[in-house]
């Protein structure tokens, strides 16, 4: 029971229009590997064929960029993957303690996915938050500032529910407390 | 001397609401200075006035972006190319992606005035993967502009053309090496090209390139409009304008703040960012990201963010992503992670960095779990010396800078920890 993987007619038009953009045919493969891992939920060999065929560039190619970047899904994850940022000031700022909080409460370690297949865990490299630590990411989407454990918690809780976070805009703090002068 | 910052008005990211709106930003002179330039000025007059503002480089190296401006060959008909940087992965920089969000048109802009003054012909906006979200709205502000007639073809009617495209990245801290970030825009592993030939000769596709910070293009327009005088008043001398500090760690109102270049570190802890947290002392500072050495808590006074008096200090100003780190802090530990990050970043081209990285994070896995000696603190700096400037890319520099640093300014952190072990004589 093989799956099989095709882009539809209205994804080769979009794939048309980011060839458009560089000049040479390799170029387009990280937006179209993008394209797909968002269509599939992760860029294994399968889809990798799809998309050197696609491009007609070498399986080869595509397998050296995906194995390169740690954002595209060489193999399959959780439904939500969460990247919790470990890295020097979330490091000071408790992202182990965030990160082993969400490894006992979802009962399996960094790198692992749940058993039903809902969540994956990852620590990850420094996400470019360093100011609302600590943080995570959510499959390669929204972010979560300022982690509590209480606040891990609710958004567990909300993924269950099938609600996502919403983008949290943090405001420029010079825009804010002039009295601080 | 700490320069006058407290009536300093941000002008990278003013205070006006919604200001990433199109129309908001054209109410508030936006896009005026580009039509200036196309209307009244030659390519040589804007390269010149941005190389006499002296615009160092935002995104770590501090190179005068009007002179890497005239590197560039002239132009023989073919493709040039501006690669944008917007990767900021290095640990402690979180600035560019407040362009993006508040201010984009003001480093589009940017962008447009200075492929006009090197006849670019397309600019390609590279941004870490993990920024989706921002990527997002760059993508939204491109299109806007394009919408408006500020990109594409025969802008404003003056018959110059420029063609922006927003690119993602997909998780490589290397990417945000010019050269690592041209092979990922050609669709390729990120790993860094040999120099030279330098981007300003084969870039891109073999073509003239010149990469800047999103931060120093979004400069450009403010020079334009005011004056490379009006700039070079800001700040420090030999590095002025205005600056996004991004402070993070442990003080009581991190985040991105924008100041002239030459503030104190004092200044920044104590009065913009409301002291340490707890009101504890400063152990340690990482001026400008994860990369640059680590002070001292007892070695800041009189020290500014600018290139000069860090140097002086015996670090560097990097991206300006400062890291304030407590009395509380085990610097062995902080180390081991700054070493971690190397280690999984490196790109694995040049033996010196891929297994170097890889002996600097073991040894100290092994001095913070008790099991270190003497000796391998000469080890971790013999380490680094085999390391520097011994690589394609100086991402191996990044890594041996912060063991060295860190090894020799806190060394008694270091020696407690591995005379507390107790080994058996032979």
């Amino acid at each position: 029971m093989s799956e099989t993987f095709e882009f539809t007619k209205e994804e080769l038009a979009e794939i048309d229009k980011i060839k458009a953009k560089y000049p040479d045919k390799k170029s387009p493969v990280m937006p179209v590997l993008w394209l797909a891992q968002n269509k599939f939920g992760h860029v294994e060999p399968e889809v990798q064929q799809l998309v050197a065929k696609t491009l007609d560039i070498p399986a080869a190619h595509v397998y050296g960029v995906v194995s390169f970047y740690t954002q595209y899904y060489g193999t399959r994850k959780g439904k939500f993957v969460f990247d919790v940022c470990t890295t020097l000031t979330c490091q000071l700022c408790g992202g182990y303690d965030i990160l082993h909080h969400l490894e006992d409460k979802l009962g399996i370690k960094a790198g692992e996915t749940t058993e039903d297949g809902m969540f994956s865990i990852q620590s990850v490299e420094c996400l470019g938050a360093c100011g609302y630590a600590p943080m995570m990411q959510i499959t390669n989407g929204v972010y979560c500032n300022h982690l509590t454990k209480e606040k891990v918690d609710r958004i567990v809780d909300d993924l269950k529910a099938g609600k996502m976070p919403e983008f949290e805009q943090i405001p420029f703090p010079q825009h804010q407390n002039e009295s601080s002068k | 001397m700490s320069v006058d910052w407290k009536n300093f008005e941000p002008v990278l990211l003013p205070k006006i609401p919604v200001l990433h709106k199109i129309d908001v930003y054209e109410k508030n002179g936006g896009y005026d200075q580009l039509k200036k330039v196309l209307k009244d000025w030659t390519p040589e007059k804007v390269t010149n006035e941005v190389k006499a503002a002296n615009i160092r480089g935002r995104g770590g190296a501090g190179f005068n972006a009007g002179l890497k401006w005239s590197f560039m060959p002239k132009p023989d008909g073919g493709p040039r190319y501006i690669a944008a940087n917007g990767d900021e992965s290095e640990p402690g920089t979180f600035k560019d992606r407040q362009i993006f969000e508040y201010n984009p048109h003001l480093f589009i802009e940017g962008a447009i005035i200075a492929g006009f003054a090197m006849s670019i012909t397309a600019v390609y906006v590279y941004i870490r993967g993990e920024y989706k979200d921002w990527i997002d709205m760059m993508q939204k502000a491109v299109d806007d502009a394009y919408a408006k007639g500020y990109l594409g073809k025969n802008i404003l009617g003056s018959g110059f053309d420029i063609d922006m495209y927003v690119h993602s990245g997909a998780g490589a801290y290397i990417c945000g090496e010019e050269s690592s970030l041209m092979e990922s825009l050609e669709g390729k592993r990120g790993y860094p090209r040999v120099k030279p030939p330098f981007p300003a000769q084969k870039g891109l596709w073999g073509r003239p390139t010149t990469i800047n910070n999103i931060e120093t293009l979004a400069n450009v327009p403010l020079v334009i409009k005011n004056g490379a005088e009006w700039y070079t008043g800001i700040g420090a001398k030999n590095h002025p304008g205005p600056v996004l500090y991004g402070i993070s760690g442990h003080v009581n109102r991190p985040g991105v703040y924008e100041y002239p270049t030459g503030m104190s570190i004092n200044d920044l802890i104590y009065d913009v960012c409301g002291g340490v947290r707890g009101g504890k002392k400063v152990k340690a500072v990482i001026p400008g990201g994860s990369s640059t050495p680590p002070l001292r808590g007892d070695q800041l006074e009189g020290v500014c963010m600018d290139a000069d008096s860090l140097r002086t200090a015996g670090s560097m100003m990097g991206t300006a992503g400062m890291i304030i780190m407590d009395e509380d802090t085990d610097m062995v530990d902080v180390l081991w992670r700054i070493s971690h990050f190397y280690h999984h970043e490196s790109c694995g081209q040049c033996t010196p960095c891929r297994d170097g990285t890889g002996f600097l994070e073991k040894t100290l896995i092994k001095i913070r779990d008790g099991h270190g000696e003497m000796r391998d603190l000469d080890l971790l700096l013999d380490l680094c010396t085999q390391m520097e400037g011994r690589t394609i890319c100086a991402l191996a520099d990044a890594a041996a800078w912060p063991v060295r640093y860190t090894v020799t300014r806190f060394r008694e952190d270091f020696e407690k920890r591995v005379k507390n072990t107790v080994y058996a004589l032979a």
